[in-house]
């Protein structure tokens, strides 16, 4: 029980920040304008240089592994729509890390995409 | 106000590849995985034979590559759009591998879930109504 919940809290946790460390690597970049092939391999070599992109594809592999761990233990529809709880955490963290204004309706939006995620795992076979 | 469309054409275009690209990769590396099973692996040879397997299905290399594509997608976006944003409107993908389930695959898909797809695409509108990036002013 107790392993249950830390995988859950790591999926979730760890995916997030994840995401979080990879937005920030790229926000460093600075907005991509030129969409050319040889542009955007150099804007991949360059993101591939940045730290909080290597920190946040190691925590997205930790979260991977903790979610086969957890459908290891118990069923997909009762972990993925707990893993929905990572939409509230994305936009807490794009507030507080990213200094992102997350406006009322926005958090509307996010809370409606955690309900409906939940609907549609609650719903499967 | 060119450049006010543009980046909201660009910001959509790249979120309309997220949502193509990593269902249609997640289906094709299930299938992938189907195609190879059953798996037993009781000795190193089970799974070098099984490594072998994985890696000459085509099904896979594609997975992989539409995986790869998304991935990059994601990453642009991300390069200029706020994250609370694309992350919710990511979730449009839920819709589209419903859709194609019901319509490629001919599985049944349930009332709930499309209650749930209706849910998340009304999330989706809310957070679309938002502007892309609350980060800074050009």
């Amino acid at each position: 029980m107790a392993w249950e919940a830390l995988l859950l809290l790591l999926i979730v946790v760890a995916g997030t920040s994840g995401e979080l460390c990879v937005t920030r690597a790229m926000k460093t970049i600075g907005e991509v304008k030129d969409f050319r092939p040889a542009a955007l391999f150099r804007v991949l070599i360059r993101a591939i240089q940045v730290p909080w992109m290597w920190l946040g594809i190691a925590l997205m592999a930790i979260a991977f592994f903790s979610l086969l761990g957890a459908l290891s233990i118990e069923n997909v529809s009762f972990v993925v729509p707990v893993t929905a709880l990572s939409y509230a955490a994305g936009a807490l963290g794009g507030e507080i890390f990213l200094g992102e204004r997350v406006s009322r309706r926005r958090w509307v939006g996010v809370l409606l995409v955690c309900v409906g995620v939940t609907l549609v795992f609650i719903g499967g076979k | 106000m060119k450049s006010f469309s543009d980046f909201h054409l660009k910001t959509y275009i790249l979120i309309f590849f997220v949502v193509i690209f990593a269902p249609t990769g997640n289906v094709l590396l299930s299938k992938g995985m189907k195609t190879v099973s059953p798996i037993s692996l009781h000795s190193l040879s089970d799974f070098l034979q099984l490594c072998v397997r994985v890696f000459t299905s085509p099904y896979i290399w594609f997975g992989i590559g539409f995986l790869l594509m998304f991935f990059v997608s994601y990453l642009l976006v991300l390069s200029w759009a706020d994250y609370s944003f694309v992350q919710p409107a990511s979730a449009t993908s839920f819709g589209v591998v419903a859709l194609l389930g019901h319509f490629a695959l001919k599985e049944p898909v349930s009332a709930i879930r499309w209650l749930g797809v209706i849910v998340i695409c009304l999330g989706v509108l809310a957070v679309g109504n938002t502007h892309p990036r609350t980060t800074e002013h050009k």
